[in-house]
């Protein structure tokens, strides 16, 4: 049983992450960390393996060379190799491009699953999966809050606004967990000191075969024009309660149609 | 522009994030078609033009009663391939960002999602998007088309502008792997109140409650809006209210359309779990607490007082 | 009222740090050499250990898979360090010979140095003393510093082991072995939670301590081998980079407002303005930790600081990008452990107290000590796996006593002390122990420890400024900035008495900046016991505490501040 893992670095939302105002593209010269929800697809992965007892987890990460770190962070953690998608040509991709140049990197592994987190933490990607199962042609199930495997078959419970739906799949398939589905574990001492020697691929565009005008901003359709004030939140209403409060704060509500 | 908007619907009726959204298509101008893709929902299709549809397509068929994403990603890739659409729209849900996300690769078309704004600009579309949690926020634009767009649930409020649509079937022509996945149970509404991510109306509390048993007051509250019950880090170390409810940089980040703060500081590892919340009321008695920098409404007062008055007020109103 | 925080000491007991090695063969971690903390002093140790180990490639042998690790608690290097600073390269070049100071990870040379004494709305050029004369020193990031020497360390095959704390000292047979790493994965009271890590021992043949100021470890082995006879004081600095339109031509320190120069106040300490690079300055304030006013805040005294007109001038139309505290070991000389070395182990860096103050200098004594112990270590496990001999480690003790890091120490010795007799009278002093390169006065002043003062609560609050989140900021958002990411159902890593007088707890609650401490409940009399609220969450582990009558203890790896730019 081979499990692919996608993940990504985010920045540190408090560490002043900003967008350049010159590249409009988010700044990552600050700290960045393994995205946790994928950290949470990769402890599902880890699972799955345990569960198992045998198999192979791959973590796979589409991102610019200092990125390196996190994806040796899902080595500490436990995965069995990594597999860093780098090169000049995929700075600029957007949601497809990302998705066709990662769905290569998953087809050289065969996975029996693909498994993404959630969401990025500044939701960059926030449905790679489906874009990645429809390049790759594979079923897809997302916000995974639990998933089970037996004969060939994945049963996952997807959350939803309604409540849970349960939705079988033959693998392979692409699965994207939920942020309730697991609580992901801590690397441990062994795997922090081990993650050196496991194996370690970059891979670049030439290697995957991809032609360079499907990725990057020339593979792109979609472009960040500018960064925009917040809307702003207009006049701001004082009140200083005299057994009216309640009153003029229903009114507030009501004129507004808050109600 | 030819615009589609892709219309959700659950449980026999047309998602009223999706019909916001062809509202606001329909007020851009130009003539705007719908599809709705299910199984037993030609009525429906007629609903639409009450929104602002020039034109339905319906695709009926069994394998797309349940609501999963790949089968309606082939049934929307054709509509648009024969209609020649060049913008095509949807509100957001866990179905329809799936749906979005499938076909912009199917399509290798760009995709710019959760946008709380949409306009035309000297003739070119552009959205506008939050970022950075909510600190900062973008405009967005596409090359290329089509020009796929994902709205933010709730940005747009559906406006009935009258008409009927002209209502066209369309054959259901399906990838062998979009079938592969099948619904073996579905979900049922909720009996419980929304959690506090859906909920479109949010009451909070902090430490300025005094003690966990005043919760009761805000449950009251929340009740009579409609809405959930959220907490601050400091009441739910205290283990006042559960890690589930807390919002806040190490809790859930929430933008509901009204965010009532009781006894709330909001100091900033609250502020960046609710800042883009669409109107914000705060009660607290310390005139200088910094959350009064960022509400709507500021009320400086004693929440014990205001909160039960309040509940009554809104029950009375809403009838 | 007065109280002294001594008479409230905390639930610590060195001897829960202190144990025999439990793990089984195939659950430990061997390595050769242990160095605990990745700051300057413990990467330069690291370093100096792997360039050594390069060029006798069969001692490398003798020493495993892991010849040269070093445990750091922060997330990654460098998100634990913080410093004004101004570096001497000394301790680079030595590191690096043949390096050009170009690719020292250095912002800016000193190219100008004015010392300004501040009232509250003027501020008076002073001559600068030559203690503090900065040609050819260079203003950097410390954090970038941290972080350039890590990859050094890497490129010369040291192992680093991030968000990895390390919470006890394996000792057997006299010696030290190794260290226990911190539990992860706790509840707050202790419990496992489903995710619960358990730490691991790590057994080396030869440990060295660099966990920077107060040292946990440091502090521990210190008490198990008796190496310190005298008191170490602290001082808390508390520090901003801002981003500013017109760039600063000068390093500048400040003396005088907003501290008050009378005796029975205590307040020694001064401010740092540097530029770092064109765009950014670095600003902060630092203050003896022991004063006697009980409502004296360094965070809030930094605030005040820039409300002068002539800090106000050099951060207009500027805005805030980084904050973060750290205490420093002030002590210099006469604080200095009687021991640098002990039974399988040193102590380098801050945590030993190398800093030299009136010259604010500390980070090449700490990358000496580093150096020299890395070269004691070396020698120590050359000849192979023997048995240990006794005094292995000494030839480190007499390094340091013949170096430059001595020398400098023991001549300024009584400048710092001198300060306890209020500022006129102590700079007096100063001037003196400067201009006889530390001859007069004679002898060696004696320190006392800061938890000794007693405190009271006096008026200083009164004149902070208001937060307006754009020049004057409070606590919680500054501790929002430093990247603070502890977990919050993490169990609390701060030992303190939770019932003390109502002085002490309004002391611990305005010293600390970053907000951990409240006084719980209505305000009561004073002189009465109240509750203190701790909110370890909140912690960027300063070390404040511990100088103040409590104790900090390693919180769960990974957990804390995230500095890039301090």
């Amino acid at each position: 049983m081979k499990v692919a893992v996608c993940v990504k670095e985010v920045p540190e939302a408090s560490a002043r992450a900003r967008i350049d105002p010159g590249t409009l593209r988010l700044d990552r010269s600050g700290t960045a960390a393994l995205n946790p929800f994928d950290a949470q697809a990769l402890e599902e992965a880890l699972r799955i393996k345990e569960r198992t007892g045998d198999g192979e987890v791959v973590a796979l990460m589409m991102a610019p060379p200092r990125a390196a770190d996190s994806l040796r962070k899902a080595l500490a953690i436990g995965a069995d190799r990594a597999v860093h998608v780098v090169d000049d040509a995929l700075a600029g991709s957007d949601l497809v491009a990302t998705a066709r140049a990662l769905a290569r990197a998953l087809e050289r592994e065969e996975a029996d699953l693909v498994l993404l987190g959630q969401q990025g933490g500044d939701s960059d990607g926030a449905v790679l999966w489906s874009a990645l199962a429809d390049v790759l042609r594979l079923p897809v199930v997302s916000q995974a809050a639990s998933l089970e495997l037996e004969d060939g078959k994945v049963t996952v419970k997807r959350q939803t606004e309604y409540g849970y739906d349960v939705i079988e799949a033959p693998l392979p398939a692409v699965v994207a967990v939920s942020d309730a589905i697991n609580e992901p574990r801590y690397p441990s001492l062994k795997g922090i000191m081990g993650a050196k020697k496991k194996p370690f691929e970059t891979l670049g565009v030439g290697d995957l075969g991809l032609a360079v005008e499907e990725v990057g901003e020339a593979g792109s359709r979609t472009q960040v024009l500018a960064l925009a004030d917040p809307p702003s939140r207009g006049e701001s209403v004082r009140i200083e309660d005299d057994g009216s409060a309640a009153e003029k704060i229903v009114d507030y509500l009501a004129d507004r149609k808050l109600l | 522009m030819a615009t589609l908007v892709f219309l959700e619907d659950h449980e026999g009726e047309l998602v009223k994030g999706s019909l916001g959204v062809l509202s606001k298509a329909a007020q851009l101008g130009d003539e705007v078609a719908a599809v709705v893709a299910g199984s037993g929902v030609e009525e429906l299709g007629a609903q639409a033009g009450r929104y602002g549809a020039a034109k339905v397509f319906v695709a009926e068929d069994p394998v797309l009663g349940a609501p999963l994403p790949q089968p309606r990603v082939d049934v929307l890739a054709k509509v648009i391939a024969d209609g020649g659409f060049d913008t095509v729209l949807f509100g957001a849900s866990v179905l329809s960002a799936d749906v979005a996300a499938g076909l912009a690769a199917r399509l290798g078309a760009g995709l710019n999602w959760d946008l709380v704004d949409l306009e035309l600009r000297d003739g070119q579309l552009v959205g506008k998007r939050p970022a950075l949690q909510d600190s900062v926020f973008v405009d967005v634009g596409w090359t290329g088309k089509p020009r796929l767009a994902l709205v933010r649930s709730g940005t747009f409020e559906p406006v009935e502008s009258g008409g009927e649509a002209e209502v066209e079937k369309v054959a259901v022509e399906l990838e062998d792997f979009s079938t592969k996945a099948v619904m073996v149970e579905r979900a049922h509404a909720e009996s419980e109140g929304p959690s506090i991510e859906d909920a479109e109306v949010i009451v909070a509390g902090g430490r300025g409650l005094g003690e966990p048993d005043k919760f009761a007051l805000l449950e009251e509250l929340a009740k009579a809006l409609g809405g959930a019950v959220a907490a601050t880090r400091a009441v739910v170390d205290a283990g006042w209210y559960p890690y589930a409810t807390q919002v806040g940089q190490t809790g859930k980040t929430v933008a509901p359309k009204l965010y009532l703060a009781c006894g709330i500081s909001g100091a900033i590892q609250h502020k960046v779990g609710m800042q883009a919340s669409g109107t914000i009321v705060a009660i607290n008695k310390d005139p200088n607490a910094p959350i009064f920098e960022y509400a709507d409404v500021g009320v400086v007062g004693d929440l014990h007082e205001i909160v039960p008055k309040l509940t009554e007020l809104v029950r009375e109103r809403r009838g | 009222m007065s109280v002294r925080p001594a008479d409230f000491p905390p639930p610590f007991d060195w001897h829960d740090f202190v144990a025999e090695p439990t793990d089984p063969p195939d659950e430990r971690i061997d390595v050769g050499v242990l160095v605990v903390g990745g700051g300057p002093a413990g990467l330069s140790a690291a370093i100096r250990l792997g360039q050594l180990l390069e060029e006798h490639p069969d001692v490398r042998d003798q020493l495993g898979d892991v010849p040269v690790a070093v445990v750091e608690k922060a997330r990654a290097p460098g998100a634990h360090l913080l410093s004004g600073v101004v570096i001497n390269p000394r301790g680079f070049r030595e590191l690096f010979p043949g390096m050009h100071t170009e690719e020292m990870p250095f912002r800016a040379p000193v190219v100008r140095e004015g010392v300004y004494f501040l009232t509250p709305k003027r501020h008076l050029r002073v001559p600068a003393p030559p203690t503090m004369w900065n040609h050819n020193h260079y203003v950097a990031s410390l954090s970038e510093a941290g972080r350039w020497l890590a990859e050094r360390a890497e490129e010369v095959g040291v192992t680093l082991v991030p968000e990895t704390s390390a919470r006890t000292l394996l000792v057997s047979g006299g010696r030290v072995v190794g260290v226990r790493t911190g539990d992860r994965g706790r509840g707050k009271g202790g419990e496992e939670l489903p995710k619960f890590e358990p730490g691991s021992d790590i057994r080396a043949r030869v440990t060295i301590l660099a966990e920077g100021t107060q040292g946990h470890l440091a502090g521990v082995a210190s008490e198990r081998f008796a190496l310190a006879s005298r008191p170490q004081v602290y001082a808390l600095g508390v520090k901003e980079v801002w981003e500013v339109p017109k760039p600063l031509n000068r390093v500048i320190h400040t003396m005088g407002w907003p501290l008050r120069s009378g005796k029975r106040h205590r307040e020694f300490g001064g401010s740092f303005i540097y530029p770092l690079g064109d765009d950014q300055i670095a600003i902060g304030m630092v203050v003896g930790l022991d004063y006697t006013d009980a409502t004296l805040s360094v965070h809030d005294l930094l605030q005040e600081l820039k409300t002068h007109p002539f800090v106000r001038g050099i951060l207009a139309g500027g805005t805030r990008v980084a904050w973060g505290a750290k205490t420093i070991p002030e002590g210099g000389f006469q604080a200095l452990p009687d021991r640098f070395s002990f039974p399988g182990g040193m102590i380098v860096g801050d945590s030993a107290g190398f800093v030299n103050v009136p010259a604010l200098k500390g980070v090449h004594y700490a990358m000496k000590s580093g150096l020299l112990a890395a070269e004691a270590a070396f020698d120590a496990v050359s000849p192979g796996e023997t048995s240990w001999a006794p005094g292995a480690l000494e030839p480190y003790d007499e390094a340091l006593r013949a170096s430059y890091v001595w020398s400098d120490l023991k001549r300024v010795r009584n400048m710092r002390p001198a300060f306890k007799h209020g500022f006129y009278r102590g700079a007096l002093l100063a001037g003196l122990s400067l201009n006889t390169l530390g001859k007069l006065p004679p002898g060696t002043m004696e320190l006392e420890r800061d938890a000794e003062v007693p405190v009271t609560v006096g008026d200083r609050a009164k004149a902070y400024p208001i937060p307006d989140g754009e020049l004057v900021f409070d606590k919680l958002s500054s501790v929002y900035l430093s990247g603070n990411k502890t977990r919050d159902d993490a169990p609390s890593h701060i030992r303190v008495d939770t019932k003390v007088r109502r002085e002490l707890a309004e002391a611990w609650a305005h010293m600390c900046p970053a907000q951990v401490y409240e006084v719980a409940g209505e305000a009561s009399p004073a002189g009465n016991v109240v509750d203190v609220e701790v909110t370890a969450s909140n912690c960027v582990q300063c070390g404040a505490i511990t100088a103040k009558g409590g104790r900090l203890t390693p919180p769960e790896g990974g957990d804390g501040p995230e500095y890039t730019q301090m």
